[in-house]
């Protein structure tokens, strides 16, 4: 099929659109802003300004941070819990551990109160067994003691029932006969696989999400029915592929890092095509700096995240390694002397002191204007007219100026300097500390300030090259347009190699490759490819580290074929190599837990049609006076949107446009791509 | 000494830090045991060239571990003297506590750190291992009287001379342990930790130049004495007093006091601990490096944003009596240490808190429950399920305490109890929240749990315990109430007895079917529970944290006033 795709990514400020005609390759950007509180309004309104007739839209993928807000305000619904008889608390008594190492303070709420948490008998042993079957007549009494109390989601949560599902499925059956609720969650349902904190959490958090943001995308599924759509509405999960909106709906925990996910699929995706394979993104946003790696075009999965203390989801998801240095970050001088970087921060409300909204205590963006890297004129983001450089001076003065015996500038430049030290200690994390050398990466700064340090990073981390993509603003709408169809599958084995079944294997990939490939076919979207891959968590007995083992698994006309005990032993031996080094002679291989990812391949477009067309060359529009190290210097500035392509800029420069400042520093250059994304590199006679 | 501009300071600070952390997740990653991969019972640090004081540590590793590791240093550091020679590539192993601190499963690695030919700093790296011998797997042995019975012994020798292994030393080491393969991966990885700590100070000082890191390191300690001088002096100058009691010594049925004066003049401040019990016969002695490196947790749970660096102690005195529990001398058994620096936190806390009552939070659930539960299966084989467990925390001057926490000396957290069930033949009949277990106050303490577990193994199996707080509960702080006791029973047919030490036990008996039941300790309260405000009480109540009749008893009646 074929007609217009559109990507939807719906930010605090402004709603993003990202259009793409599939017949003929064009694409455009649209923006609008945000509307609140229904968000539908702006949604279908940026969608009907990019494109005149809403009959002729094909797919609408939505990024969305609906279930993160959700979850980081405490707005789900009120839930409740029926679990297994004496182990009510699992919630609350989390796998024991606490908010901060040091200082013993703080205390935790769980998102299901100890009032909707309701014990009923039952009980499965960890080999299946069921050892007392479940209730039912204390379910149903459960379930209408739930129903009176207010709660209108439910989470059945048992022990052991990724060993054996049956006492949950009765349970959710017994439920639904007395009280109809499309927003019940069992834990085997949602995440097969042992660990019951970890199981319970995800569980109750999608049960808790499930009202709220099935709501949600339904007001958004009416608005384009309303609109005229025909075609298909997807969201993106946090595993970085797409899924339908009904499945959405049933699994609202797997867009918890929906939006940041799409961004940073746009991102590699935007590095590959400019010829860059191995990438490092930064978002940098108001209170934090988000680092993601991506290496030979594919990005690294994390098995779990914690949305805040005690809120774990266990979803595949894209690794993002977040630290507390965004532009809203507060610069302070210890009693002992040393500058600290946040964690402390006004975020973009009160904001920078140069913002006037409140806040008196100097940030990492009051430093930049100050030292006239940010034109204090022209704001970017468009919410305010101008900044005040007097404020921002005096708070650097006063907080860090004058307990280091500073000047203003010399001040401003320390902090610009900690601040870089603490990004680029992100930026080794994510690579040196795993094992990949940075020298190989290029770094893409985007979000509104990453591009103010993407020189920095070079210098700081040895990264060759940065990437500034030409649109930095809608990156994440632009993700949304190319990621795949992805369904992720887990089912805990916990057996020996030796004793394996690879019958049953077989049969529980079979299950999973034809669910999964039951979505895809269901999903109206055209596929290049469709593919599964399987992949065994092993270990030797005693060791609790498993390693990802991918299988091999030969599919034909639909049939899965289960590997042998020597194929998964080889494969095994591989991995564990690779990883430690040696393996472990007489070492007994255990299986935890088989994961299946089954992936409807979209076709993509090529990023050349976003490329400039413009062919005068380029012009400085103005100058102004920047601060580089001890100077200050005459710098160019320029409309980044109006450099042809071929365009080369030697620092220091700075180029301007809406959603974005970039800075080449002095040293650097800055050279426009054949796709409009300037690269950043050191300047020849810069030299070693 | 060359100077050092603050900025250049902040970015080495943060650069260093990274170093010691990068070391700790490498070993997290490479361990075989899941004490160091899941618990992260380990540390990594950077260490003085001459006096072994701490300089940098992981942020990641064990609490305790931040105060005793350059313990381990100056051992090494005294053997070098003597001994009068030291080569790049040395490496230094040894377990031995009563020379480095904690107890004999920390295995110690020392390695000089050499720029240029000379010696610039050291690196260590310390691993908490499955298994170091002794008579009980797992090495808590609650009977023992000498270390001897705990595990072996090895003093500070050298692992590697100039970069060459003995392979001598790691076979006598593997033939020492119930577990050869899990202490080889886990030597492997403190091994593999050192080596990166090694290339990591070389492209530091590559990019920074000896003289600059060198100049950082000084300042580093200079600004950490500065902060702990600076907390001090913002405290009114005076004296207080402090004590608690251990339940026993799983020997003899005797409490052992825990004293404690804290005194503050200006920036200064005198700790001093006579009036503690003498050394004891069991296992809860504790050496004079744990001593320390104890104060020093205390200190930073009170004080959070002081770094890991010896200059925070230079303006501490600690006074520590001769023979007294807290400086034991070799051979005494110090297996069970953790419930002797746990008490020693809490009564630091209780004098801190009568000096800056709005800076200290109550006292926690006080004891690791060490608990194990053992046996063989039908077909022959033997199971160990060792395991701690959790209870509240102390209510503080911003809230209540935490729900099941860990304890203050860690940041382990404890396995699934389906992990648990999946490799042991148990089952867990309760693993809840304990009510009425938290102490009393404005602010009240955090709940303690419940775990009871149920054998079912036909054979049945053997249970032993090696707690605290049996018979002196955690206390409340600023005219908050004490937590709940430690309680443990055991069951035998229809019976439920308590064991003769309350808190230690071992050799219980326990068929297919009975069970052990563990109810720990809530945290203390924080505040006169007279300022609770009633509609906390109520919630606490309505969310049967609390019963009626507790909520009468502690609170009064005026609580109902608080119910929606």
């Amino acid at each position: 099929m074929s007609g217009k795709m559109i990507g939807v990514d719906v930010g605090g400020t402004f709603t993003d659109i990202f259009v793409l005609d599939e017949s003929d390759g064009t694409a455009r950007v649209g923006k609008v802003p945000t509307s609140r509180p229904d968000q539908s309004t702006g949604f279908l309104q940026g969608i009907t300004e990019a494109v005149a007739d809403i009959g002729s839209v094909g797919v609408v993928v939505h990024g969305t941070t609906a279930g993160t807000n959700a979850l980081l305000e405490r707005k789900g619904a009120r839930t409740g819990v029926i679990c297994t008889q004496g182990l009510r608390d699992v919630l609350e008594m989390r796998r024991r551990d606490r908010p901060r190492t040091w200082g013993l303070r703080g205390d935790f709420e769980p998102v299901v109160d100890r009032r909707d948490r309701l014990e009923v008998p039952e009980r499965t042993l960890a080999d299946g067994t069921i050892r007392t079957p479940v209730d039912l007549d204390a379910v149903r009494r459960a379930a209408r003691q739930l129903q009176d109390q207010g709660c209108i989601a439910v989470a059945i949560l048992f022990a052991n029932a990724y060993a054996n599902p049956a006492n949950e499925a009765a349970a959710v059956a017994a439920l639904r006969q007395i009280w109809p609720n499309e927003h019940v969650s069992a834990s085997s349902e949602i995440l097969p696989e042992i660990r019951e904190y970890e199981r319970f959490s995800t569980t109750a958090l999608n049960a808790y999400l499930q009202p709220e943001v099935s709501g949600y995308l339904g007001r958004l599924g009416a608005a384009l029915d309303k609109g005229g759509f025909g075609g298909e509405f997807m969201i993106v999960q946090s595993n970085g592929g797409v899924m339908d909106v009904d499945t959405a709906c049933r699994f609202p925990i797997r867009t918890a890092l929906s939006g940041p996910a799409a961004g940073v699929i746009a991102a590699g995706y935007i590095a590959r095509s400019a010829g860059f394979d191995n990438v490092i993104t930064g978002d940098m946003g108001g209170t934090s700096f988000d680092v993601s790696l991506i290496a030979e075009g594919r990005s690294m999965l994390a098995p779990q995240t914690s949305i805040d203390f005690g809120m774990v989801v266990r979803t595949p998801m894209i690794e993002i390694t977040t630290i507390g240095a965004g532009g809203g970050s507060i610069a302070w001088v210890d009693k002992g002397g040393l500058l600290n970087i946040g964690p402390e921060s006004a975020g973009s409300d009160p904001g920078p002191v140069a913002y006037g909204l409140g806040n008196d205590r100097p940030t990492v963006t009051d430093a930049n204007v100050v030292l006239g890297r940010i034109d204090p004129e022209n704001p970017i983001g468009g919410k305010l007219a101008r900044l005040d450089v007097q404020a921002a001076t005096r708070a650097i003065d006063i907080h860090v100026g004058q307990p280091l015996g500073l000047d203003t500038l010399a001040a401003a430049e320390a902090i610009l300097r900690v601040a870089n030290s603490r990004m680029a200690g992100a930026l080794r994390l994510v690579s040196i500390e795993r094992g990949f050398d940075p020298k190989k990466f290029a770094f893409m700064p985007f979000g509104g300030g990453g591009a103010l340090h993407a020189g920095a990073m070079l210098a700081e981390v040895g990264i060759a090259r940065a990437i500034v993509p030409r649109y930095p603003g809608v990156t994440s709408a632009l993700g949304c347009v190319i990621a795949d169809m992805r369904q992720d599958f887990v089912q805990t084995l916990n057996a020996m190699l030796d004793g394996l079944d690879t019958e049953m294997l077989g049969a529980v990939m079979q299950d999973h490759h034809d669910r999964g490939m039951a979505m895809l076919k269901a999903a109206g979207t055209r596929f290049e490819a469709r593919d599964a891959t399987f992949a065994l968590d092993m270990a030797y007995i005693g060791q609790t580290h498993t390693v990802s083992v991918p299988i091999p698994a030969q599919v034909s006309a639909g049939k899965v074929h289960s590997p042998t005990q020597a194929q998964i032993a080889a494969a095994f031996d591989n991995v564990y190599r690779d990883t430690f080094g040696r393996l472990l002679p007489g070492g007994v291989r255990r299986i935890l837990n088989l994961r299946s990812a089954v992936t409807g391949k979209r076709p993509k477009f090529d990023l050349a049609t976003l490329a400039p067309t413009v062919t005068d060359p380029a012009r400085p529009k103005s100058t102004r006076k920047v601060h580089f190290g001890t100077d200050w210097h005459e710098t160019a500035i320029y409309d980044r949107l109006t450099l042809p392509v071929g365009t080369v800029i030697t620092g220091p420069a700075i180029l301007e446009q809406p959603d974005t400042t970039v800075l080449i520093e002095p040293g650097l250059v800055g050279r426009v791509d054949p796709l409009g994304n300037v690269i950043l590199e050191t300047g020849p006679e810069a030299g070693a | 000494m060359s100077e050092i501009d603050p900025i250049t300071l902040s970015v080495l600070a943060g650069r260093m830090e990274q170093i010691a952390d990068e070391m700790d997740a490498t070993l997290f990653r490479a361990a075989f045991n899941p004490i160091i991969a899941e618990a992260h019972d380990a540390s990594h640090g950077l260490y003085h060239a001459e006096t072994g004081d701490t300089l940098v540590q992981g942020k990641s590793g064990l609490p305790i571990f931040v105060g005793v590791m350059s313990f381990a240093v100056k051992a090494v550091i005294e053997k070098v003297t003597a001994d009068g020679d030291l080569a790049d590539g040395d490496i230094f192993i040894f377990n031995d506590a009563h020379i480095g601190g904690t107890h004999l499963s920390d295995m110690r690695l020392v390695r000089p750190y050499f720029r240029e030919g000379k010696l610039f700093c050291w690196l260590a790296s310390v691993g908490h291992w499955h298994d170091v011998g002794g008579a009980v797997p797992g090495n808590y042995n609650p009977a023992a009287t000498e270390v001897f019975q705990e595990a072996f012994v090895l003093p500070p020798v050298r692992l590697a001379r100039a970069g060459v292994v003995n392979q001598d030393i790691i076979d006598i080491l593997l033939r020492n342990t119930r577990l050869p393969q899990s202490a080889q991966g886990d030597l492997n990885g403190q091994l593999g930790a050192l080596a990166l700590g090694v290339r990591r100070m070389d492209e530091l000082l590559d990019e920074y130049g000896a003289g600059t890191v060198d100049a950082a390191l000084d300042a580093l300690g200079i600004r950490a004495e500065r902060l702990m001088r600076s907390e001090l002096e913002a405290i009114p100058d005076g004296r207080w007093e402090a004590e608690d009691f251990l339940d026993n010594d799983g020997i003899a049925d005797t409490p052992l006091p825990l004293r404690v004066a804290l005194e503050i003049k200006g920036d200064r401040m005198h700790l001093d601990f006579t009036g503690s019990a003498p050394k004891c016969a069991g296992p809860v002695n504790i050496a004079l490096p744990t001593t320390i490196a104890t104060v020093y947790v205390a200190i930073k749970h009170i004080f959070p944003l002081l770094p890991a660096n010896a200059g925070v102690m230079r303006p501490i005195e600690v006074t520590v009596p001769e023979g007294s529990i807290l400086s034991a001398e070799f051979p005494a058994p110090t297996g069970g240490y953790t419930e002797t620096i746990l008490r020693m936190i809490d009564v630091v806390f209780c004098a801190f808190a009568q000096a800056v009552p709005d800076r200290v939070v109550a006292n926690a659930y006080g004891t690791i429950n060490a608990l194990s539960i053992a046996g063989r299966r039908s077909n022959g084989k033997p199971w160990v399920m060792f395991s701690f467990y959790g209870g509240g925390h102390g209510g503080s001057p911003e809230g209540d305490g935490l729900n099941h926490g860990n304890a203050p000396i860690s940041t382990a957290t404890i396995p699934p109890l389906e992990i648990l069930e999946a490799a042991y033949p148990v089952m867990f009949r309760q693993w809840a929240l304990r009510r009425d277990s938290a102490g009393a106050g404005r602010h009240r303490g955090g709940l303690g749990a419940v775990y009871e577990i149920e054998v079912l193994e036909e054979n049945g199996a053997e249970g032993f315990l090696f707690g605290e707080r049996g018979r002196f509960a955690p206390k409340g702080v600023a005219g908050g109430q004490e937590g709940a006791l430690n309680v443990f029973t055991y069951q035998q047919g229809a019976e439920w007895p308590h064991p003769p030490l309350v808190s230690k036990m071992r050799g219980i008996r326990l068929k297919q079917g009975e069970a052990v039941r563990l109810e720990t300790p809530g945290g203390g309260g924080y505040g006169p529970p007279a300022e609770r405000d009633p509609t906390a009480v109520a919630l606490d109540v309505a969310r049967d944290y609390l019963s009626e009749a507790e909520a009468d008893r502690l609170y009064g009646p005026t609580w109902r006033e608080g119910m929606r």
